[in-house]
């Protein structure tokens, strides 16, 4: 749960052209191939015994986090405080970054020979899995035997957190890194907009769509939705392809690149109804033109009957909408089990050079405790695991709504990842390829072959790639 | 031994005759000393880098793991990836916008306005360069709340009767380059106005005035008392402009990403994401070199062209 985008994210941020090659120049200070930054191996994480970090002496913890939104931040903070009276000996000095900034500067700080001992680097590709590879993170396996962190989480949740040992594949292998937070995609509702059109809130997928041919004819906009950040119509399609498929089993294994591949019936299908819903004037006029925010602001001003997005924006639709905020996981087809987009939080890890990984994996542990679930359920924030305090809450309010709607989707199994962590480059093509689907350009069939075309690419690359690993290491 | 040392004495007569030969205020191998401190900040923050990019061009690199050799294959994706000739063309577009207008535009109205007396001139003349005080990121967000599908342009249409017209213009694929590029334009207007303002008011009246006993219309007027008394602050303008079509980063960043699909993605924007989200650092740094050559070569056919022989 992170943000307006987290993955996606890419919110503004000051930059320019001088920034970037002045921070791309530094980067290049260290020549690339001449230092053994890249050679180190996995190291550390060899602990036998559940380790005790009172008797570690005097330690400073220097994380690294993203938590930087309102629940999240106070959670944290009361979480490193909590930490530091328990362990006196332990000071925790944190480094908060908001996702862009800490994405872009964590590669270089791992480089480093002085790196934070935790932190929290994005799954996928381009982040956690180039950073197991090049052996900058320590493998938790053995702390995750000690402390039962195996059990603790969902295993498909867990798995989002794995890097194969030959550091090429996602979502199999070595653990990386712990997550706090679950996210999904689901769609909020305007109460009395529906109201308006005399429509109830929707219960099965039939209702959802039936809903918006009636919501046009009442003069209301069915779906609110803005798209110039590009990432949205990510959210928006996987939700619909997790519907077509019906459930989230091939989509996910496709994602962790076990799976046949895009170009089927589901896939086709979501192309069909996304242009359909743009063409209908389900969605507003001119989609790829608006912002993310700017959507999210206008159906907070009552311009919209529903909004599909994250799990993150409901602490900030929550303060201006009040009690006409509703909130669901995207209904089921009738009799079928719920599906959709979503995952967890950055996870949390553990660098190969931490001079003290012991005390850094009872900072972990302590993080995606009972307790911290607790602390995270009344920040208002949804923890991957659910505690005391998450029992105790108000089914009926969207809160609530967002909490059972977390367990279901974990107990059916119906979660798919984010289709971006395909491959490397999925984010470029998928999310320029669905601007072409809003406006018409690009057809389902075209989307599909392209979509398929680069997970087969990146598969070859990645087979040649292992082979290299088994054979020259 | 005599003989060296009478060589060596030889060698520090025939130096020091060197220097008293000069005529005085010629240069002299001494002002290298002067500008070493500025030359020693230049090279450690801008030449060594600028070698760093090079070399790093040359390399397949994800900015962690060892690189690898990539000799001139970087520079060859650049001519052969259509994904990669895109942005340079989109930045050639931009120049248009960036550079072409703003100057012709700049030169209208200085003809204009030198021509009539305006009251209230220095605040036009504040208003026109009011967009060069903001800063890009100020300039983007405004305008992607004008260009916005409900935005103000897209009202002030309605408003009029030209419905027909909206459009969401950062979102369509024709017009969203455009779009940026008038950003662009609305930005770099002012600051030619201001330059060419202030070299028109260093152009002899005696020169309007004989142009005027000649018979000279205002066209004609322009054309040879005008403009070549602007020809330095033109070169100066171009100069500019040219630089910011094609170093444009933040403007794009702010409002397209690039998009839609890859319809405004430009060279400095395809740097940063190269190198920050896809982990491609060599074929970024190729970019990088590339737009370096370019501008350098683009500004030194602008001096050479607009300035011309006379200096």
């Amino acid at each position: 749960m992170t943000g307006p985008g987290r993955r996606s994210a890419r919110t503004r941020r000051f930059g320019g052209t001088l920034g970037a090659l002045c921070a791309l120049l530094l980067a290049a200070a260290c020549v690339p191939g001449t230092d053994g930054s890249g050679a180190a191996g996995p190291g550390g994480g060899a602990a036998t015994a559940v380790p005790d970090p009172s008797k570690a002496g005097k330690v400073t913890l220097t994380v690294w986090d993203q938590q930087v939104r309102g629940g999240q931040n106070a959670a944290i903070e009361r979480l490193n405080a909590e930490f530091e009276r328990k362990y006196p000996n332990v000071t925790v000095k944190r480094v908060a970054r908001s996702f862009n900034d800490l994405k872009k500067t964590l590669k270089l700080a791992l480089s480093g020979d002085n790196p934070p001992d935790v932190v929290q680097a994005n799954q996928g590709y381009s982040d956690m899995v180039a950073f197991a590879h090049a052996g900058m993170l320590t493998p938790l396996d053995s702390y995750a035997g000690l402390y039962g962190w195996n059990t603790r989480f969902p295993q498909t949740l867990l798995n989002l957190n794995r890097v194969s040992a030959d550091g090429t594949r996602f979502g199999t292998g070595q653990l990386y890194g712990l997550s706090q937070e679950g996210e999904y995609i689901g769609i909020y509702y305007n109460k009395s907009v529906l109201k308006k059109a005399g429509i109830r809130p929707p219960r099965t997928w039939d209702e959802f769509t039936g809903a918006l041919p009636k919501l046009k004819k009442a003069g209301q906009l069915p779906v609110q939705f803005g798209n110039l950040d590009k990432y949205p119509a990510i959210h928006t399609f996987g939700v619909l392809q997790a519907q077509a498929a019906g459930s989230a089993g091939p989509v996910r294994e496709t994602v962790l690149g076990r799976g046949a591949g895009f170009d089927n019936e589901a896939t086709r299908t979501a192309a069909r109804t996304l242009a359909a819903w743009a063409e209908k004037g389900y969605l507003p006029k001119g989609a790829n033109g608006k912002g993310y925010d700017d959507a999210a602001k206008q159906f907070a001003d009552g311009k919209g009957a529903f909004l599909i997005t994250g799990t993150w924006q409901l602490a900030d639709l929550r303060k201006p909408m009040g009690d006409s905020l509703g909130f669901m996981p995207p209904p089921p087809t009738a009799g079928r089990p719920p599906v959709t987009t979503g995952g967890e939080g950055l996870p949390w890890s553990i660098t190969s050079k931490s001079d003290h990984p012991d005390v850094a994996a009872a900072y972990l542990d302590f993080l995606t405790g009972a307790h911290a679930c607790d602390v995270l359920t009344e920040e208002g924030v949804l923890p991957v695991v659910f505690g005391k305090a998450a029992r105790k809450l108000d089914r009926d309010t969207a809160v609530g709504r967002m909490f059972t709607g977390w367990q279901r989707l974990n107990e059916a199994d119906g979660l798919v990842p984010y289709l971006d962590y395909t491959t490397p480059g999925f984010y470029d093509s998928l999310s320029a390829d669905l601007q072409g689907v809003l406006s018409g350009s690009t057809g389902p069939g075209r989307l599909a072959g392209r979509m398929q075309q680069q997970y087969d690419d990146f598969r070859k690359q990645q087979d040649a790639a292992g082979t290299d690993a088994g054979d020259g290491r | 031994m005599r003989a060296a040392a009478q060589d060596r004495g030889g060698m520090v007569r025939r130096l020091a005759g060197r220097y008293r030969k000069r005529a005085p205020g010629e240069p002299r191998a001494v002002g290298y000393l002067y500008i070493l401190p500025a030359l020693a900040v230049f090279g450690l923050f801008l030449l060594w880098p600028l070698g760093q990019t090079a070399w790093l061009s040359l390399l397949h690199w994800d900015g962690l793991t060892r690189a690898t050799w990539a000799g001139w294959d970087n520079y060859r994706d650049l001519l052969t990836d259509p994904q990669l000739r895109a942005p340079f063309a989109h930045a050639a577009v931009l120049l248009l916008f960036y550079a072409v207008l703003p100057v012709a535009a700049g030169l209208l109205l200085t003809a204009a306005l030198t021509r009539f007396r305006v009251r209230g001139m220095t605040f036009f003349r504040t208003v026109l360069f009011l967009p060069q005080v903001l800063a890009m990121v100020v300039v983007g967000v405004a305008w992607r709340s004008i260009l916005a599908p409900d935005g103000l342009l897209n009202d002030a249409l309605g408003a009029v009767g030209l419905d027909g017209l909206t459009r969401s213009w950062l979102g369509d694929d024709r017009f969203a380059l455009p779009a940026v590029g008038v950003i662009g334009t609305w930005v770099e207007t002012g600051l030619c106005l201001v330059l060419f303002l202030a070299g028109a008011q260093r152009i002899p009246r005696e020169l309007y005035e004989a142009a005027r006993i000649d018979g000279a219309g205002a066209v004609r007027e322009f054309f040879t008392v005008t403009l070549p008394g602007l020809r330095a602050e033109v070169s100066v303008a171009l100069t500019l402009t040219v630089v910011a079509a094609l170093r444009n980063f933040d403007l794009v960043y702010i409002t397209t990403s690039g998009g839609p699909g890859n319809a405004t993605s430009v060279p400095a924007y395809e740097v940063y994401r190269r190198a920050f989200e896809t982990g491609e650092v060599g074929s970024a740094s190729a970019m990088g070199i590339t737009l370096t050559a370019v501008i350098f070569a683009l500004t030194l056919v602008v001096t050479r062209l607009v300035e011309g022989r006379s200096r």
